[in-house]
């Protein structure tokens, strides 16, 4: 059997490749590190990604892939040992592909809207972000994980949410996510953070409050009054 | 399978014809429901409680909803036609350029609900768009699914075709034939496939409908 080379481009901070690793280590696929500064973009991310210029890419055997949700179902049709990220049944399929696009399309800038605002401003964000979280809320219901009795697309999917909310709540001082009011969400992101595999895999919180910290100083700066 | 299969759409929507056309490609019958959606009906808002839009495609009672999802969708329940490749990676390709087309096709859809300096920007994002598919997306055959209609031809048909609307609407011309030479080519073998071209909204009444609605909204929005 050929040797596979498997690379995937990652930053340290962004989620997206996150999801990536998860799926590759859940799977244990085995695949090398390509460590990116997206301040600096190097030409090999241009030449892997030319469209985009983003992370994560996934390079298998020299052909390249872009698109985290696109190198998921990639992983899923090109390894097909347990465990499997997808349902089998196409109605099942769907409904995972529909709430993933709604985290990314809705639940993501709702969050990011949040948090890069303050006062007035900011509380007006709120609403439909939290209307947004209620949803997801409502789809736990009775489940343990998005996916069902354990951790699958969707959830490798919603993943960011499990360590980004309290980054944002602690740097912003204000809570989006209540714990009284979403429990089975708040249990969700307590169980996906703990998870064997994906435990081990979070970027340092300390660098990321620093960063994200930086981030919202720059936004706010930015609209402030002149 | 003779379960029931029904599409709610409105026959201005393009997001609603690329459902139409993977259903019409695959002969796949089913009962159509148009939504005024100025006053959209309780079963739509039952079947897509969440956007609240067409389409929403419902089989057996289980409403499905965002096109592109749906065309997989049918791709999965119904394999003659095939839209996707059977290779990974030519798979992995075309949903790349499947979630290409539904991000940046969004400035095709702000040219027709904005003005000044919006409409502008989204008029840049338009050519840029248009250039990166140019530039940058396989060499088509007659359609970027090889010699039959695929998932990537859906995607961006309904951009292309909708496009030829917004241009006329405003009086310009964005996707040119000498800018845009391989784009061009395609979308003319696209529209003028047997079952596309029998499925497509009329350009004229579309110009007409778009631009009462854009009456419509800017009084509302002066008011």
């Amino acid at each position: 059997m050929m040797a596979e080379e498997v690379k995937l481009f990652r930053s340290w901070s962004s989620p997206f490749p996150l999801r990536v690793i998860w799926a590759l280590e859940l799977k244990g696929i085995p695949y090398e590190v390509i460590l990116v500064d997206l301040s600096n973009k190097s030409s090999l991310l241009l030449q892997y990604n030319p469209i985009h210029m983003k992370v994560p890419v996934l390079v298998h055997n020299g052909k390249s892939i872009a698109e985290s949700l696109v190198i998921l179902e990639y992983v899923e049709e090109t390894w097909k040992q347990t465990p499997s990220l997808l349902p089998e049944d196409p109605y099942e399929r769907a409904m995972e592909r529909f709430w993933a696009k709604f985290g990314d399309d809705k639940v993501l800038p709702s969050l990011w809207n949040v948090f890069i605002k303050q006062g007035k401003d900011q509380e007006e964000a709120m609403v439909p972000a939290q209307e947004n979280l209620t949803n997801l809320e409502e789809l736990l219901r009775g489940k343990n994980f998005f996916s069902g009795e354990r951790i699958g697309f969707l959830d490798l999917a919603f993943g960011w949410l499990a360590n980004m909310v309290s980054v944002f709540e602690e740097v912003m001082g204000a809570t989006v996510l209540d714990n009284q009011k979403l429990p089975s969400l708040s249990a969700w992101m307590k169980n996906f953070m703990d998870a064997p595999i994906i435990k081990e895999s979070w970027p340092p919180r300390d660098k990321l409050i620093t960063k994200c910290q930086a981030l919202r100083q720059a936004h706010i700066e930015k609209e402030a009054p002149k | 399978m003779g379960e029931e299969l029904k599409l709610h759409g409105a026959w201005i929507s393009p997001f609603v014809y690329r459902v139409i056309w993977a259903l019409k490609l695959k002969g796949v019958p089913y009962e159509y429901i148009e939504e005024d959606l100025s006053n959209k009906s309780p079963l739509l808002l039952k079947y897509n409680p969440v956007h609240k839009k067409v389409p929403a495609l419902v089989h057996a009672g289980k409403p499905i909803c965002e096109s592109m999802i749906i065309v997989e969708y049918i791709e999965e329940t119904w394999p003659q036609y095939p839209l996707l490749p059977i290779d990974p990676y030519e798979r992995a390709m075309a949903r790349f350029w499947v979630k290409f087309a539904e991000e940046k096709g969004d400035a095709v859809w702000a040219l027709f609900r904005t003005s000044g300096e919006e409409q502008e920007k989204a008029m840049k994002g338009t050519l840029e768009m248009l250039k990166t598919i140019e530039e940058h997306s396989p060499d088509a055959k007659k359609f970027f699914g090889g010699d039959k209609i695929g998932i990537v031809d859906i995607a961006f048909g309904a951009i292309g075709y909708w496009l030829g609307v917004v241009e006329e609407l405003l009086g310009v011309a964005l996707f040119e034939a000498h800018a845009f030479p391989r784009l061009h080519a395609w979308l003319k073998n696209f529209t003028e496939a047997p079952k596309i071209k029998e499925n497509l909204p009329g350009r004229d009444e579309l110009v007409v409908f778009v631009r009462s609605w854009r009456a419509e909204r800017l009084l509302a929005s002066q008011n």
